[in-house]
């Protein structure tokens, strides 16, 4: 487990994304905006195809971070959406420890972590604490 | 219809289930363990499929316009470890704070802050849902 600033997680891909996982993502949480599923809809009003929901490339990146810092550890996530993403996208997430704060109930330690799509262009980036036990 | 700071919806129930919880892993591509059998707990951006439970009437009305619209932000606040399943929440949304700001190309940027509190039957915090949504400025000559 990370305990030092400027440790990095090892980094891992999602993708190629697909209409599919899309729609998944729309069951899970019940967003059910049709720009994210109905191709037609979405071409009808400007976009080159139907999009992924913010919240699922967050879901992503947080899926990561919970791996890599432990679900149960979880405090805060806060994300920025940036760049909208699109089937066949791949998202490399990545993440650095970039504070840690011992105390009684653990060691805090805080991460920058974001979804990059191949492009370079960073889909969500985010900001994450999760509070580590001290005796592992 | 807009909802002015101070305005809170009405709260309701959400009972964080094991099924739901499982879906959602498999949504977010996660085979972690921490999201399965009957203590499961819930990934870092679960709380947002609160909306499923919310009935008529739960939801603030941020009142911009559907076709300007962006989620900005999205924080979620934990107050100690995460909900499991099993747990019952009380959840109830509330507009803190609006804001605007010159547009890049003119006009006003409009945002809104939408927090979400979602509280154990003890009536103690558990976690909190931080939103921002921003309206894009108008396209200048667009009415």
């Amino acid at each position: 487990m990370p305990v030092e600033v400027g440790e990095k997680a090892e980094a891992r891909e999602y993708g190629p994304l697909t209409t599919r996982m899309f729609v998944r993502y729309a069951g899970a949480s019940g967003d059910f905006n049709p720009m994210h599923y109905d191709d037609p809809l979405a071409r009808a009003a400007g976009y080159p195809s139907v999009f992924s929901q913010g919240m699922h490339s967050a879901a992503l990146l947080a899926s990561f971070a919970a791996d890599w810092l432990g679900a149960e550890n979880v405090r805060r996530f806060a994300v920025r959406f940036r760049e909208q993403v699109w089937p066949d996208d791949v998202l490399t997430c990545s993440g650095e420890i970039t504070a840690v704060s011992q105390n009684e109930s653990g060691c805090l330690v805080t991460a920058e972590l974001s979804a990059t799509r191949q492009t370079g262009g960073i889909a969500v980036s985010a900001i994450a604490d999760f509070l580590l036990p001290l005796f592992r | 219809m807009t909802s002015p700071v101070g305005t809170r919806g009405a709260d309701y129930e959400m009972v964080v289930e094991r099924g739901k919880i499982a879906e959602f892993a498999a949504a977010m591509q996660s085979r972690n363990p921490a999201y399965a059998g009957p203590d499961a707990v819930v990934p870092p951006t679960f709380l947002i499929s609160s909306a499923l439970w919310a009935p008529d009437g739960a939801a603030v009305e941020h009142g911009f316009d559907r076709r300007r619209l962006l989620h900005g932000e999205q924080e979620f606040i934990f107050h100690g470890p995460p909900p499991r399943a099993g747990q019952t929440l009380r959840v109830s949304e509330q507009i803190v704070d609006r804001y605007e700001k010159p547009g890049k190309k003119g006009g006003l940027m409009r945002f809104a802050v939408v927090v979400t509190e979602y509280r154990g039957e003890d009536g103690a915090l558990i976690a909190e849902a931080r939103k921002t949504l921003i309206e894009t400025a108008p396209r200048a000559g667009a009415s």
